[in-house]
C-alpha cells in the first residue's frame, strides 16, 4: 500500500470504486459541509473536496476533507498548482497528510479570468504534471525537490485528472501516459456525455498499457435539466454533451427531466461498469449530492465494500 | 519590440495639472516602431494637451523632444543641459526609458504617457502580440520554437490543459492555445518526442522572480 487510503485498498481488492465530490461553501459554515457529507456517507469509497473551482473562492479544500472526515467519509483533496507556489503546495501536503488526508487529486486549475477575482495574480510555478511528480517524490523518497530529507514522508494515493473530449484529441493519450509515468496512481475523468468518443480514448489507452498501470475512473454527472446540459455544453470548453443526450432529455417535461438525468446516468454507469480498463467511476452531482445514493445505488454498487 | 498604448488623455491631463512648463519627451526606439512614443505621437499629444489646457483656461508650455533611445546613457544626457528649466517631464518612451530619466534627473518629476506592454511582434498593421517574457531561460528548441511561459494562459510546461477548443484558449476566445502551436510545430518537425519528456520545474530565478536582473559583460566593461 502506498498510502493504505481506503479508496486505494478498494481499488488494489479488485472492487469497482466509487468516488463523489462536495463543493465546499462560499463561506465559513462548516454546516454545509456537514449536511453534503451526510449524503455522501456509505455511498462512496472516498470523497473528492474541490478546491476553489471556475477560480470561485470557497472555504478551503482542506479544511472540508476535514470536515468531511469528521463525518466519517474517507475524503480526497483536489489542490491546484493556481493559487500556490512550490513552497506553499509543499506545505499544505504536509499539512494534509499530517491531519489524515490519504488521496489527493493534482490539478492546474481554471484561469483566474473565471472567477469573481479576475484580477489576482496567478502562479502556475509548477504545472500539474510536475506536480503530481512533486507529491511522488515526497512520498515514495522521502525528500523534498530540493534534496533534503523529510522528517516523515507524506503518505497520499496520487490522483490526476484528463479531459478526453480537449484538444487535440492525439496527445491526449500520450498525456494519461506522462501522467502515470509522473507518479499517478489514479485517473478521474473529465465529465463523459460522449460515451463513443470515450470508447475511442479507452482502446487507445489500453493499448498502451495504461488501465494496467493507472486506475481509471470514469467521471459522470447527471444532468438536472435540459438547460442545464446546454449550458454546460456552451460554456464549459472541453465539455462534450452529443445532441442525442439533450435531445433525450429534452423529449421528457420539464418536471420530468430530472428524474431522466438520473436515469441516464444510471445506465451509463452500468455501461462503464462493463467497460475493460475501468476501475470506477467519479460521480459528480453538481449542488446535487442528496441524489447520490439514489444514483449510486441505481446503478447497483451499494453498499460499498468494506476492505480491512 | 517592447509595446505599449497611450494612456487616456484624461488621465495625463491630470498628472499635468499642476505644471505649466513641461519637456515631452518621446523616443525613437521601440516605441515609434509600435507607434506610441515616436517624434509623430510627440507632436501629436504636445498639440493635444495644448487644446485642452487652452481650453482649461490654464495654458501649458511644452518642449518637444525625441530623443534617440531613452534607455541609453548618451542620449539621455543630451537633455541635461535645459532639463532644470522645467518642473516635470512627461514621458512616452517605455518603463524603463522613464525610470532611466527619472534616475538621471533626480529633482524632476517624471510622468508616464503610455502603458508599457509586452515584448512582441507586430502581427500586421496596427496589431501587436506578445512573444517573450524575459524568463532568462529560453527552451524554444524544444517547444517548435514557441514558449510556453509566454503563449500559454497557465505558462505550463506540460500542456495543454482541458481548456483548449479547436486551437482557442478557454481564457478568451482571440487568444490561440499555445500548447496546440507547439504540437502543430513540433509534429511539423517530426520531433514530438520532445512533447512526451518530463520537464522538470523550471528555475523561475532567472527571471522576475529573482528580483531585479542585470546582466554584465565583463568583455565590454
Amino acid at each position: 500500500m502506498k498510502s493504505g487510503s481506503n479508496l486505494e485498498k478498494v481499488l488494489a481488492a479488485g472492487h469497482f470504486s466509487v468516488t463523489a465530490e462536495c463543493g465546499p461553501p462560499r463561506g465559513a459554515d462548516p454546516d454545509v459541509v456537514r449536511k453534503k457529507a451526510a449524503f455522501v456517507k456509505g455511498n462512496v469509497d472516498a470523497c473528492n473536496v474541490t478546491d476553489n473551482q471556475t477560480s470561485v473562492v470557497r472555504m478551503s479544500s482542506l479544511a472540508g476533507c476535514m470536515l468531511i472526515k469528521e463525518q466519517g467519509v474517507e475524503p480526497l483533496i483536489q489542490m491546484v498548482v493556481r493559487d500556490r507556489n512550490r513552497i506553499a503546495l509543499q506545505s499544505d501536503l504536509l499539512g494534509a497528510s499530517a491531519l489524515g488526508v490519504r488521496n489527493i487529486l493534482c490539478l492546474s486549475g481554471d484561469h483566474q479570468k473565471f472567477g469573481d477575482d479576475p484580477q489576482a495574480k496567478n502562479v502556475f510555478d509548477i504545472d500539474s504534471m510536475q506536480f503530481i511528480h512533486l507529491v511522488r517524490l515526497m512520498r515514495d523518497e522521502g525528500i523534498f525537490p530540493s534534496g533534503k530529507k523529510l522528517e516523515g514522508a507524506p503518505k497520499f494515493f496520487i490522483g490526476c485528472a484528463v479531459n478526453p473530449f480537449a484538444d487535440p484529441f492525439e496527445i491526449r493519450v500520450p498525456r494519461l501516459k506522462m501522467k502515470a509515468t509522473a507518479g499517478a496512481d489514479f485517473v478521474q475523468t473529465q465529465c463523459i456525455y460522449n460515451m463513443k468518443k470515450f470508447k475511442e480514448y479507452m482502446e487507445l489507452a489500453k493499448k498502451e498499457g495504461l488501465h494496467e498501470k493507472v486506475k481509471i475512473l470514469a467521471g459522470v454527472t447527471p444532468l438536472k435539466s435540459a438547460g442545464m446540459g446546454k449550458f454546460m455544453r456552451k460554456m464549459v470548453a472541453g465539455m462534450d454533451i452529443p445532441e442525442e443526450v439533450i435531445a433525450r432529455i429534452s423529449a421528457e417535461p420539464k418536471e420530468k427531466q430530472a428524474a431522466k438525468g438520473i436515469e441516464m446516468c444510471i445506465e451509463q454507469i452500468q455501461e462503464l461498469k462493463e467497460m475493460e480498463g475501468i476501475s470506477g467511476v467519479h460521480v459528480m452531482a453538481i449542488e446535487w449530492e442528496e441524489k447520490l445514493a439514489e444514483i449510486i445505488g441505481g446503478a447497483g454498487l451499494l453498499p460499498r465494500p468494506v476492505v480491512e | 519590440m517592447i509595446t505599449g498604448t497611450p494612456k487616456p488623455i484624461e488621465e495625463i491631463l491630470e498628472m499635468v495639472e499642476p505644471y505649466d512648463n513641461i519637456i515631452l519627451a518621446g523616443c525613437h526606439g521601440c516605441v515609434t516602431v509600435c507607434r506610441v512614443g515616436g517624434e509623430k505621437e510627440v507632436q501629436v499629444l504636445a498639440s493635444t494637451l495644448r487644446l485642452a489646457r487652452e481650453a482649461s483656461g490654464k495654458t501649458i508650455k511644452i518642449r518637444e523632444v525625441s530623443l534617440e533611445r531613452q534607455c541609453d546613457p548618451e542620449y539621455v544626457e543630451q537633455m541635461r543641459p535645459y532639463v532644470n528649466d522645467y518642473q516635470a517631464v512627461l514621458s512616452i518612451a517605455c518603463g524603463a526609458g522613464i525610470q532611466f530619466l527619472a534616475e538621471k534627473f533626480t529633482t524632476t518629476p517624471l510622468l508616464p504617457g503610455i502603458n508599457t506592454g509586452f515584448l512582441g511582434v507586430t502581427e500586421r498593421q496596427g496589431e501587436w502580440a506578445e512573444r517573450c517574457q524575459g524568463c532568462g531561460d529560453c527552451v524554444l528548441h524544444l517547444t517548435g520554437g514557441i514558449c510556453p511561459v509566454t503563449r500559454c494562459a497557465k505558462s505550463l510546461f506540460h500542456g495543454p490543459c482541458g481548456g483548449s477548443v479547436q486551437g482557442i484558449c478557454e481564457v478568451d476566445k482571440s487568444i490561440k492555445c499555445g500548447w496546440q502551436l507547439i504540437i502543430d510545430r513540433l509534429k511539423d518537425l517530426n520531433q514530438m518526442d520532445n512533447y512526451t519528456k518530463f520537464k522538470p520545474f523550471k528555475g523561475w530565478s532567472s527571471a522576475r522572480d529573482g528580483g531585479p536582473r542585470r546582466i554584465i559583460r565583463e568583455d565590454m566593461i
